[in-house]
């Protein structure tokens, strides 16, 4: 059973056609990438899974369910952690925190418990603070688990939101962009630091990603769509190789 | 036990304090600015969580207060006392000391219910245009009261005096100086707990990224609806504890210019900065109160220079000139406040080795 089905998936914003007729089918433990010119409705696909749109047509399905009608935190509860184009940290908190709010799927108290503090709440807490810990460790972070996260470097930050991502726990992990504004010994960093979460967690990774460098170092299949359209999809040899994907990066060379 | 030496202080504090309203020490407008300090305590630091905290502009706080005042004093009054709305008292008003604080709870879920008001529209609106909502329901609250003739309209509704003298007559002591102490040490210690835990942490999640908060598996809806009904419930509990001190509510006390007296306390301690309210709320109290002896002796002032025309008389009302004037210079010259957005123990780290406040 694959882990994430899209079948006939279509967003349509008034008379704009952002995504049409997308379908996927992605196995456990893949490493895809999604790429396409600007504008060519990546993010929406992104948004589309994780909640923030419902599609207009066709269905997803996660982990055997539909996932239509869930709110994006339902979603994320299910197992689907993202990061963003442009770093989406809560800036005015320290980075154990950003980590520990990402824990709210698993509080298990109420409202109540915080006030009384009862040991379930004590429970709870010590259990995300265990876990916060563990992902700043993993995750080389925790010298900077007190920072907050505009003090630190863009690339550090890419991290942080990355582990923010991870303490989830999911079992498909989306990266809008990950590469977005690194310098390249950073990339390099990125490239190494993805393909370790990948083997390390053992998780269903997917990328939206401009840099070839990143792509064809990562991933095994790469799904290419232009103007809402599925225009390609292949091995990065066969994508790289492929006329029609040439044409809609680079244009017609007929003018 | 070092640990424990803001504890006992605090504790000293305020068994001091009653004590010496017990014996007439502090005269009772002492004790009436003290409560009043209370009051705005609560106040400002449950405004705190809606306004710092989560980033929303409400600038309709008063309006549930208004609600806390009106449900608590009706209560309190049909309870305790023989009255005009049902007759005789329905318990006898020995309870009322024991029942004194279930009547401010009740008065705040009251509060809280009609903080729904506001948190259902939160969760489609944001910014200036829930602020205007929030404006509303200010108005919504004070205009259904005053349109209330059966709990006074207008003219407001008393009788709430005969039940704290009704409660002085069985123990003689300063009851509503003990509510306001024990109700502020309540309200400050449950938004304590409520933005330390992860759970109130959400909070200030959804205030700095609401996108990025829902997708990291906040459920945003939820967190503004606490946040809205625990700051309404407070402000309510704020209101109850203001009906019975003054003995006497008018729905038009709780008109936008309270609201703004909160927002004033607010911006002067902080956002998001609980010490910060609750210093905020003391000086601004103080500074209340002591216009009332300057602006007579500005008047006075001002007349024996001759700045001022024979017969005009600088009032009382110039006080609402003054805080305005307060706010703007505030906004231009310390735009975050006393505290910034930090804590007193932010700023003064060696404090966190006196007290152990849970």
């Amino acid at each position: 059973m694959p882990l994430l089905e899209m079948k006939g998936v279509t967003q349509r914003f008034g008379g704009l056609q952002a995504v049409s007729d997308f379908n996927i089918s992605l196995e456990e433990r893949k490493l895809i990438a999604l790429i396409g010119p600007n504008g060519a409705g990546k993010t929406t696909v992104f948004n589309l899974i994780s909640g923030f749109y419902q599609p207009t047509e066709g269905q997803i399905i996660f982990d055997g369910q539909p996932t239509a009608g869930l709110r994006p935190h339902q979603v994320t509860a299910r197992g689907i952690a993202r990061t963003f184009q442009n770093i989406r940290l809560w800036h005015e908190m320290s980075v154990l925190d950003n980590i520990r709010i990402a824990q709210h799927h698993r509080l298990g108290y109420t409202i109540w418990d915080a006030f009384l503090r009862t040991g379930r709440f004590t429970k709870s807490e010590g259990n995300i603070d265990a876990i916060a810990w563990e992902m700043l460790e993993a995750m080389d972070l925790k010298d900077a688990a007190h920072e907050l996260p505009r003090n630190l470097p863009y690339g550090l930050q890419r991290r942080v939101e990355i582990a923010r991502a991870m303490s989830i726990r999911p079992k498909l992990l989306l990266l809008d962009e990950p590469a977005a504004g690194l310098n390249s010994a950073d990339v390099d960093g990125l490239i190494k630091l993805i393909r370790w979460i990948h083997d390390e967690f053992d998780i269903a990774i997917w990328m939206i990603e401009h840099q070839m460098k990143v792509v064809m170092s990562l991933c095994e299949w790469i799904k290419v769509i232009d103007f809402g359209s599925t225009i390609a999809e292949g091995t990065p040899e066969e994508i790289q190789s492929n006329p029609v994907v040439i044409k809609a990066y680079l244009g017609d060379d007929t003018i | 036990m070092q640990k424990y030496t803001l504890n006992a202080a605090l504790a000293a504090l305020c068994l001091g304090l009653v004590l010496l309203a017990q014996f007439n020490v502090i005269d009772q407008y002492t004790q009436t600015v003290l409560m009043f300090m209370g009051i705005n305590i609560i106040f400002a630091s449950s405004l705190n969580i809606v306004n710092g905290y989560m980033g929303e502009f409400s600038c309709g706080h008063a309006g549930f207060m208004c609600v806390g005042a009106y449900a608590s004093s009706v209560l309190s009054v049909v309870l305790f006392t023989s009255n005009k709305l049902v007759g005789d008292a329905l318990l006898p008003p020995e309870l009322a000391p024991m029942l004194f604080p279930v009547v401010l709870i009740v008065a705040g879920l009251v509060a809280s219910v009609f903080g729904l008001l506001v948190a259902l529209p939160s969760f489609r609106t944001r910014g200036d245009y829930l602020a205007i909502i929030t404006i509303a329901a200010n108005y919504i609250v004070i205009s259904v009261i005053e349109n209330l003739d059966i709990i006074g309209g207008p003219r407001g509704f008393h009788g709430m005096k005969r039940v704290i003298n009704g409660m002085r007559d069985m123990v003689d002591i300063p009851w509503m100086f003990i509510w306001v102490i024990l109700g502020t040490l309540f309200s400050v210690w449950i938004l304590r707990r409520l933005v330390n835990s992860t759970y109130g942490k959400g909070i200030s999640a959804v205030c700095q990224d609401e996108v990025a908060a829902e997708i990291m598996s906040v459920d945003t809806n939820h967190v503004k609806l606490v946040a809205f009904m625990v700051s309404s419930g407070l402000a309510g509990v704020a209101g109850a504890l203001y009906a019975h001190v003054y003995g006497y509510v008018n729905p038009q006390a709780f008109n936008i210019l309270k609201s703004t007296e909160g927002l004033v306390m607010v911006y002067l301690g902080g956002m998001a900065s609980l010490s910060g309210s609750v210093m905020a709320a003391i000086l601004f109290t103080l500074l209340l109160e002591s216009l009332r002896f300057v602006i007579p002796g500005l008047d006075a002032a001002l007349h024996a220079v001759n700045l001022l025309p024979a017969g005009y008389e600088l009032s009382q009302v110039w006080k609402w000139v003054l805080i305005p004037l307060i706010l703007i210079l505030l906004m231009q010259f310390r735009p975050e406040g006393i505290m910034g957005n930090r804590e007193l123990s932010g700023v003064f780290p060696k404090l966190r080795r006196f007290y152990t406040f849970k």
